[in-house]
């Protein structure tokens, strides 16, 4: 057979080695998990995530959650890798269905010569038009049986986890230590049961139908196990280690994990998370929170955010400090609300009425969800605006491993500043930073302030002069200006000069670099741009621009009426640069890499 | 500042003073002020502990009238905004300010949520009966007939009637006043402050402006009726028996279906434990669970959890 290493072939070179024994050494492996959402599958995609980052191996998972509720199809697809994994990968390798929609679904996202293992009790008919190694396992009575009793065929998802782990060689008794932390903590029958399905899995005989064995090679040895998590979780953890102690808000999904979270975690560290009655109140909640004198979060899906956006007006020019978090998905309206999208750019810039200057910032992938929130909370603390975070339904749930941060220098203790304030003291100085004094604060002039909507003075005071309201205008634009210049260029991953330059922000930044990569190997000089901060965005992109033939923007959002993405249209609106191009898509789903390759080749060739 | 040991000097109603209000002569609002000035004289709450907080309307530019930590912010928001600062800061004693619009119309859903949580804060509805700020249109409490700009030829949707709202939403403490009855209106602004929980005060208020007289049936000086709630002694007294029990729900709507002008004083008042206490238990367990654990300690384990 032609079985090839990588997920991505042909496009990459790394080919497969068949060893003395006659084990195919991969190097990367891509596993579909496709069945209902009921049958667990993403506890599987979850333990090989979590044993990846265990053995030294990178991994990235890509899931769909059905929009139903009580189930319905659903996917969990992992990629394993010894070297650096930047996708959920485009094709498969080996795709597990449970079912005959599953398989009817997804036999075409195995690339050719993959391997298919179906369940036989439930998958009827088989193509006959592909070339696909088709491997017929009856995953259903097979799990039955070794649970016995009236267990049904609950315990699937682990049959098929013991099938894995000795297709692949993996580390048998790190599984069964997973397995045992996840259900031991449930009660002893459902342990036992899990693990006599997870054996009988693993002793399954499928040498005798598939004459080939794997083993994934290790990484370099990286030292100690790395933390594995969804970017929902990753982001939580970092509000809190920003100092995060009051938020609010109201369920949505992809955001709700987040606070789901957050309000079993802050009274651990003596804070609280409140769910509001909706989004209006959740935004004025946390505003309450800020201007009592703490780091405040509230967040939200696209619908919400829109319900919040007058409060956040009001949030810019009281300048109250608030993180504020869009798990971003398919819209408008109610739109598709368990895909991704990353159009609510602008709204996070411009979506306030009046001259709203705020600060927008995107995670680039899991780990930086958790970096990105740290940064957000001493941004909002230091410039007094509010900070966005917009992250996706991608980042959201998908599982990756990466390295545990050093708390030790990142984690801020909250205090609240109460000294008391001189005469002398004014929250908005035309010539300084804004400091406001929280209630509870002394003012020994005896002149107590009031936070305000209104246009005011330096003191706060309501005013309407023409005058003032062009320099306060000017002043809360100014710091947002102030932050930008502070902000170093970004690092120019693959070719530094030459013909494309692709540039992203957001979850596209590991398919995109994949997508440089190969260009690179097929004799394009290439390079690959990321905006982690795009509002303000770090001055002088355009030296950069300059350094390539063309500029191609690649997003996951609509071209609009003037055909141009979101962050597109705005790099073209600040460098008047015809050369910069766009490449768009509202389909819902990820980037695949060979889209984004042929897309900005296409988009290059343009111009 | 001196060196010697302060005892605070008492707060006074010219420390409590700030920005002489901008509303018309004669407003009703004016006296709601004075009152509440008052009351702070009294009660002698430490200055830099009060905190003012209103949304938007004629009514709520209060904030602005009292020298005191104070917030204006949006309109129909006033309360979820105090709840953020009175849940964080139990140090503070929070009050909020608003008028019939702004409390029972754009906000009205955030008033029941408040209730039943039983915020603890006090919150003054300065009702006019009508859009004051934005110049004479109807308002949720406009009675029918009441002729506005968006309804020239009278108001034909039924008004609410906020007392039934407030102890149907859950409020712990609900009262009624009228803003000519100064007297009255220091002492249930007083039992308000002091009840622990989320305690709401109904103002008859007059806009002089857009809506005359139209509260003159519950001013004895102007040929009507203030109607005073007699309270339970517990007396055993057979006069006892006709008086009102503020802890019986049930009595509190048969005063709330009353003809207009009705009853005023205290409607309702129960004891239950407010958000900030739950709040605060739950905060109390999960740390004597864990134990003294640091910051890095706690977010270490969480990491180890996931390797
Ligand atoms: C979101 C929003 N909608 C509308 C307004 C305009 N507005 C300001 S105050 C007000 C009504 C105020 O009425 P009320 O709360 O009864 O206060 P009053 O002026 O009568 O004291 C309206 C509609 C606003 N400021 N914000
Ligand atoms: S318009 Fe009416 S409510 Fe507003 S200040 Fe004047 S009298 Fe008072
Ligand atoms: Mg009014």
């Amino acid at each position: 057979m032609s079985l090839s290493a990588t997920s991505d072939s042909p496009e990459t070179s790394k080919r497969p080695s068949v060893n003395s024994e006659g084990v195919t050494e991969l190097q990367n492996a891509v596993i579909r998990f496709a069945g209902n959402s009921q049958d667990g599958i993403q506890t599987i995609g979850g333990f090989l995530a979590r044993l990846a980052g265990r053995s030294a191996r990178e991994v990235m998972t890509y899931m769909t959650i059905p929009s139903t509720i009580s189930g319905g199809p659903s996917i969990f697809q992992v990629h394993l890798g010894s070297g650096e994994v930047l996708s959920a990968g485009d094709d498969s390798d080996f795709l597990f269905a449970f079912y005959q929609h599953s398989y009817d679904d997804h036999i075409g996202s195995l690339r050719p010569g993959g391997i298919c293992l179906y369940d036989s009790d439930q998958v009827e008919t088989i193509r006959t038009d592909t070339d696909a190694i088709h491997v017929a396992v009856p995953i259903t009575s097979a799990t039955v049986e070794s649970i016995g009793g009236s267990a049904r065929d609950r315990g699937k998802n682990l049959f098929v986890l013991g099938m894995v782990a000795a297709l692949f060689k993996l580390n048998k008794e790190k599984i069964a230590s997973l397995i045992e932390r996840q259900f031991g903590r449930k009660n002893e029958d459902v342990l036992r049961n899990a693990m006599l399905a997870f054996d009988a899995g693993f002793a399954y005989p499928i040498g005798n139908v598939l004459s080939l064995e794997f083993d994934l090679k290790k990484g370099k040895v990286q030292g100690e196990d790395k933390v594995t998590t969804d970017g929902n979780t990753a982001l939580t953890l970092g509000l809190l280690a920003g100092g995060v102690r009051y938020g609010a808000a109201y369920p949505i999904t992809p955001w709700s994990t987040i606070m789901e979270q957050l309000r079993v975690e802050l009274p651990k560290y003596g804070g609280l998370f409140v769910q509001a009655e909706d989004e209006l109140a959740a935004v004025s909640m946390a505003l309450g929170f800020a201007y009592a004198g703490h780091t405040a979060v509230t967040g939200s899906s696209g619908p919400g955010l829109s319900l919040k956006m007058e409060a956040l007006s009001y949030a810019t020019m009281a300048e109250l400090p608030l993180v504020v978090i869009n798990v971003q998905r398919g819209g408008p309206s109610t739109g598709l609300p368990t895909s991704v999208e990353q159009s609510d750019l602008m709204q996070a810039i411009y979506g306030s009425h009046g001259d709203c200057p705020r600060i927008v910032l995107a995670p680039k992938n899991v780990a930086d969800c958790f970096y990105i929130a740290v940064e957000a909370c001493q941004l909002a603390r230091k410039y007094s605006c509010p900070v966005f975070i917009l992250t996706d339904m991608a980042l959201a749930s998908r599982i990756e491993a990466f390295a545990q941060p050093d708390l030790a220098t990142l984690v801020h203790e909250p205090a609240l500043d109460q000294a008391t304030r001189g005469e002398e003291f004014k929250p908005y100085p035309l010539d300084g930073e804004t400091r406001h004094a929280p209630p509870g604060t002394v003012m020994q002039g005896g002149k107590y302030p009031v936070v305000t909507g209104l246009e005011h003075d330096e003191w706060g005071h309501p005013s309407a002069s023409p005058v003032l309201h062009a320099k306060m205008t000017a002043r809360r634009r100014d710091k947002i200006k102030a932050f930008g210049a502070t902000l170093p260029l970004p690092e120019i991953f693959g070719d530094d000069a030459g013909e494309i330059l692709v540039v992203g922000w957001g979850s596209t930044w590991g398919p995109i670099r994949e997508a440089v990569d190969r260009m690179r190997a097929a004799g394009r000089k290439a390079g690959a741009m990321h905006l982690r901060h795009i509002n303000p965005m770090p001055n002088r992109l355009d030296t950069i621009f300059a350094r390539y033939q063309s500029v191609v923007v690649v997003e996951m959002n609509d071209e609009g009426i003037y055909g141009y993405g979101q962050l597109a249209t705005l790099l073209r609106s600040r460098y008047c640069d015809p050369k910069i191009r766009s490449v768009c898509k509202t389909d819902g789903l990820n980037y695949k890499v060979r889209d984004i390759v042929s897309r900005v080749e296409a988009a290059a060739a343009e111009a | 500042m001196s060196a010697t040991a302060e005892t605070p000097k008492p707060l006074t109603k010219k420390d409590l003073t700030a920005d002489h209000p901008t509303w018309c002569p004669g407003c009703g609002d004016f006296a709601v002020l004075a009152s509440f000035f008052k009351v702070l004289e009294k009660l002698q709450i430490p200055h830099e502990k009060i905190c003012t907080i209103a949304g938007i309307g004629c009514s709520s530019r209060f904030p602005y009238f009292v020298n005191g930590h104070g917030v204006h912010f949006i309109h129909g928001r006033a309360l979820p905004l105090a709840t953020g600062v009175s849940l964080s800061r139990p140090d503070l004693h929070v009050f909020a300010f608003g008028g019939d619009g702004d409390g029972y119309s754009i906000g009205g859903n955030h008033l029941d949520h408040a209730a039943r949580k039983n915020v603890n804060l006090t919150y003054i509805v300065m009702d006019n009966f009508v859009y004051g700020l934005t110049k004479k249109q109807t308002s949720p409490t406009s009675p029918k007939g009441f002729k506005s700009k968006t309804d020239p030829t009278g108001a034909i949707d039924q008004p609410i009637n906020p007392m039934k709202k407030l102890v149907y939403g859950g409020a712990s403490f609900v009262a009624r006043t009228h803003a000519v009855q100064v007297k009255h209106m220091m002492e249930v602004f007083e039992r308000a402050i002091l009840h622990p929980g989320f305690s709401v005060v109904e103002v008859l208020s007059e806009c002089v402006v857009f809506y005359p007289g139209i509260f003159d049936d519950g001013n004895p000086r102007k040929g009507g009726q203030f109607d005073v709630i007699e309270e339970k002694k517990w007396d055993n007294s057979p006069e006892d028996a006709d008086r009102h029990d503020v802890s019986d729900e049930n009595a509190a709507y048969r005063l709330a279906s009353l003809q207009y002008p009705g009853k005023f004083g205290v409607f309702y008042e129960t004891d239950r434990p407010t958000k900030n206490q739950l709040e605060q238990n739950m905060i109390d367990a999960t740390r004597e669970k864990q134990g003294a654990v640091s910051t890095v300690d706690l977010l270490s384990s969480r990491f180890a959890s996931m390797k």
